[in-house]
């Protein structure tokens, strides 16, 4: 690409469409911060591939004004790799939620993540089914009270970072959808890594799950119950950063210290540690901090650029129609 | 109509020179029956008869030795005239061991002669195929000529200069075996002699084994004595076309026919499939392809696979996916997008045996209501079907061509007999292929997605990566002016219908319906779709023969269905539709031209006989008259 790309702003990515989210929904501070986020890319709009499913999330598509495909539930990610494995040059983005890419598409997120497939994927996480009206999901906390489960729900919860990295996922991050600055951050960083940029947005329904993050959002209590996870820094919290995490060496466990006299104990984030990605991702309340930030950035080879090089090596001598008609054992009738 | 089955008069074996002889190989999986009977079939193409062949193995993969569900075959019909089946009953069974006579004596027409391994009929086999006795001595074999050689013993003796192993060596049973069918019927043995080299390049101690089997089991027929009726027959070569001929499966013709396509509408081709029976091989066949413009990408199911197809429509290329009924149906949801966001698509579907798992390995014609009904909404796509091995060259092409230019997925049909079954092909001249060359829409001004061509309806294509053509498209209702999302009732109705007319138009851009045998109009049409074509022109043909007022009619596309089909159908008295299914053919038949089509139908796993159809045939003119012809018209299609 050595055309120079004509200077672009926030407004050059939305589209003419209204947007129809509820009032006060995450997913609006989400979509600003994509738009604003796009000029900063230096790629051009044209190359610019949203893909989705289905669910409010799923809306986004039609708010850009780049190329857009709402899918069919779940599906996004097989979408997607089609998309990027038509075009290599695509920027290609798939939009989900956790019901569209943990329960119905749950097949489809972990083989994206397992082939590496060089595009980013923004799961928006807000532990509910909001556009069929407040079932729970699979990300749903135990004892959550929905129309499908009046007594609170049963189900075990999964957690979409540590699934994500159990399937292989090469860049593993999760921000907040208010958190404009640091989401932007994370979204920049995981579309500059080849692979599978997934990011989880933790992302707030006014309507059927409203505070549900509120102790990781809230700016005070948000001092105590989240830790900001940046390569190569000391993991602090707390008000003044008097709490710190360290690893337990006799039980392989995570847990909270003083941080004051302790700095030989304190751990420092390691974005390429695999194991340490893991145990950063379980972390939850009360008892531990949410990590956000790059919990796990690992440089490795992408299905796309593999599947590319294979074609450019097998389409050296490029097939002929007539030779392959021809090919094998023929006979002449005369 | 009920299902009844004729003999047909024929030659069996009898004279020195006989018109079309049918001959199975039968044996153990490990036994080579596959590679046995693909060599005959190249020797007897040289030869310069006419064939088809039908490949015949089990579900299982690797059954326990001597087992009856264990047993694989290869069946091949060749003769002097045109031959479009596998052929009705044996004139030679290939028997190695006691389950392959077991499962398919009850073929062997009676006087034909079967060949087996005495050496196999040990009391453990026997016992394995449920012999109470040794059908070699009890005389239960007494209608037929028989031929009991102790194969393994003179292959052990013919291959013992190479100093194989025991097991090794008896490997080469099939290959004595072939020779000595190919003594039998004066088939060359030089091209079998040349793939055999071929194929052990690195090990060619087996490679002259395996020659020495064959020379061995040629030699045999020339110098032992046979029983008296027992010699080489002629079976004259048959009247073909000139031409450059190929042997070809309906999996590889189909695979090639897709390269064709996207080679004439200059586009790359993304095959997104998983595998299945029998659709698999045609994603193995694409993956050996890659030279071409086609890339192939093994999904992690089936729903995945035609999303990923329809994500490289999306982007520009052709998705094309492929499965089998089961497949098929968890992609409905899928084609649906696709119909709504009008992408090209094509899905080809190797029909096979259902319900559910029903009989992975055997053929059927059950999924024609699936393509032409199974998705959610009114959802019209266009379908396709072959009724050949070769023509799934054609169709494949077509298929192509219909999803570019009225951007929609096409349903393309074939099931596994096609798939599987191999016909010798006069290769075409692809240089004498008209080209349908796709041109993305790019032309900023004014661009919407909805923007439509007005003769075809189709939707303009315009690819990401191209300035000025940002838009969404999507599965919500899309508004018919501006192409965003619109709940407007009336828009609905708009689009619904403009999804209708769109495949119904396809109508004026397909050949009308001809009369593949026979004419215009008579007392009785025989109407087919799919495999069945090889049948019932065999039948219709003998039938005509007898003086027979019958024709025979073909149909490839199944919706839209050709323009002046209703009119054909009505210049005949009567209408039989024979079909592998339980009458979802003559349905459509019934409902759209409210015309008394009869059906007659099969649902065993295996091709029609031809003296299946050609019995129905006889039934059909020995019983008209008004009353029974009112009768007949007014009988449930599936009795």
């Amino acid at each position: 690409m050595n055309q120079a790309i004509p200077a672009l702003t926030l407004k050059d990515f939305a589209s003419d469409q209204e947007v129809r989210w509820c009032p006060g929904c995450g997913d609006y501070a989400i979509l600003k911060t994509i738009q604003k986020l796009m000029p900063d890319l230096n790629r051009p709009r044209e190359n610019q591939v949203f893909v989705s499913g289905i669910g409010c999330s799923s809306r986004f598509p039609y708010y850009m004004n780049t190329f857009g495909f709402h899918t069919i539930h779940g599906r996004a990610p097989a979408v997607a790799t089609g998309v990027k494995l038509a075009n290599e040059e695509l920027d290609v983005w798939v939009i989900t939620g956790d019901g569209d890419g943990f329960s119905i598409g749950g097949n489809h997120m972990l083989h994206v993540l397992r082939r590496n497939v060089d595009l980013q994927i923004l799961l928006f996480n807000n532990e509910i089914y909001g556009l069929t009206k407040g079932q729970y999901s699979p990300t749903s906390q135990p004892g959550t009270r929905s129309p499908s489960s009046p007594e609170g729900s049963i189900d075990a919860p999964l957690s979409p970072c540590e699934v994500a990295l159990g399937a292989g996922g090469t860049f593993i991050a999760r921000s907040i959808d208010t958190e404009a600055k640091h989401l932007s951050a994370v979204v920049k960083a995981s579309h500059a890594h080849k692979g599978t940029g997934f990011v989880e947005i933790l992302q707030n329904c006014p309507i059927y799950n409203d505070g549900v993050f509120e102790q990781v959002k809230d700016k005070k209590l948000a001092q105590d119950f989240r830790v900001e996870a940046v390569h190569g820094e000391p993991l602090l919290f707390g008000k003044e950063k008097e709490k710190a995490i360290s690893l337990n060496r006799d039980t392989l466990a995570l847990e909270v210290i003083e941080s004051a006299n302790n700095a030989d104990r304190i751990l420092v984030h390691d974005e390429t540690n695999r194991v340490l990605a893991q145990l950063l991702a379980a972390m939850s309340g009360p008892d531990f901090p949410v990590a956000v930030g790059v919990l796990y950035s690992k440089a490795k080879s992408t299905f796309t650029a593999d599947t590319e090089a294979h074609l450019q090596q097998v389409r050296r001598s490029s097939g002929n129609l007539k030779d392959l008609l021809h090919s094998g054992h023929t006979w002449q009738v005369k | 109509m009920e299902l009844a089955e004729e003999e047909l008069g024929e030659h069996h074996l009898d004279e020195k020179e006989v018109v079309d002889v049918v001959v199975r190989f039968a044996g153990d999986s490990g036994d080579g029956m596959q590679l046995t009977g693909s060599n005959f079939t190249q020797a007897t193409a040289l030869y310069g008869n006419d064939l088809s062949t039908f490949p015949d193995f089990p579900a299982e993969i690797r059954a326990p030795i001597g087992a009856t569900f264990g047993v694989s075959a290869f069946q091949i019909y060749f003769g002097a005239e045109d031959v479009t089946t596998a052929g009705d009953e044996l004139d030679v069974l290939v028997a190695m061991n006691p389950a392959a006579l077991v499962t398919n004596i009850h073929n062997l027409v009676e006087g034909g002669l079967v060949i087996v391994d005495s050496g196999a009929f040990t009391a453990k086999n026997l016992a394995k195929a449920k012999y109470a006795s040794n059908p070699l001595e009890d005389g239960s074999l007494a209608r037929y000529r028989v031929l009991d050689i102790d194969i393994s013993k003179q292959v052990l003796s013919a291959v013992e200069p190479f100093g194989l192993g025991h097991k090794a060596a008896l490997r080469c049973k099939n290959m004595w075996t072939l020779g000595l069918v190919m003594w039998l019927f004066d088939r060359d043995r030089a091209p079998t002699v040349e793939s055999l080299k071929a194929k052990f390049a690195s090990k060619p101690e087996i490679a002259e084994a395996n020659i020495a089997a064959l020379n061995a089991g040629h030699a045999y027929g020339d110098t032992a004595e046979l029983p008296v009726g027992i010699h080489v027959y002629k079976v004259p070569k048959a009247k073909v076309a000139p031409g450059t001929y190929r042997n070809i499966t309906g999996t590889t013709a189909l695979a090639w026919g897709l390269i064709a396509g996207s080679e004439l509408a200059d586009i790359d081709m993304l095959f997104a499939s998983y595998p299945i029976t029998p659709a698999s091989n045609l994603l193995h066949e694409l993956a050996n392809r890659k030279q071409f413009r086609v890339n192939t990408f093994q999904a992690e199911d089936e729903i995945a696979a035609v999303c990923a197809a329809m994500g490289a429509s999306f982007a520009g290329s052709l998705g094309v996916t492929s499965s089998a009924g089961p497949g098929i149906a968890l992609k409905a949801e899928g084609m649906a997008l696709g119909a709504a966001s009008e992408l090209p698509l094509v899905i080809v579907n190797t029909q096979r045996g259902g319900p559910s798992t029903g009989l992975p390995t055997k053929t059927e014609q059950s999924d024609l209501n699936m393509a032409l009904y199974g998705r959610h909404g009114d959802t019209p796509i266009p379908v396709i079907a072959s009724s050949t091995p070769a023509d799934c060259f054609d169709v494949a092409i077509e298929a192509v061509r219909i999803a570019i230019k009225y951007m929609t997925p096409v349903m393309l049909l074939s099931d596994g007999y096609l798939a599987n079954a191999a016909e010798p092909w006069k290769i075409p001249d692809s240089e004498k292929f008209e080209p349908f060359p796709v041109q993305h829409y790019a032309d900023p001004a004014g661009f919407k997605p909805s923007i439509r061509n007005q003769d075809t309806l189709a939707r303009v294509w315009a690819k990401p990566g191209t300035p000025g053509m940002e838009h969404r498209i999507g599965g919500i209702e899309r508004s018919f002016d501006t192409g965003d999302i619109s709940y407007d009732p009336a828009n609905h109705q708009k689009m619904t219908d403009l999804r209708h007319d769109k495949v119904k138009g396809i109508a004026n851009d397909i050949p009308e319906q001809e009369v593949c045998l026979g004419s215009g109009s008579g007392k009785l049409v025989v109407v087919g779709w799919g495999s069945t074509f090889g049948a019932i022109h065999q039948a219709v043909k003998r039938a005509r023969r007898e003086g027979l007022d019958v024709s025979h009619v073909h149909v490839r596309y199944l919706s839209p269905l050709p323009r002046n089909l209703g009119d054909l159908l009505r210049g005949f008295d009567q209408v039989l539709v024979p079909e592998m299914n339980t009458g979802q053919f003559v349905r459509l038949l019934r409902s759209e031209y409210l015309i008394p089509a009869d059906g007659l139908n099969k649902v065993a796993g295996q091709p029609f006989k031809i003296g299946e159809i050609l019995a129905a045939i006889h039934q059909k003119i020995s019983n008209q008259g008004v009353d029974t012809d009112q009768l007949g018209a007014s009988r449930e299609v599936a009795s």
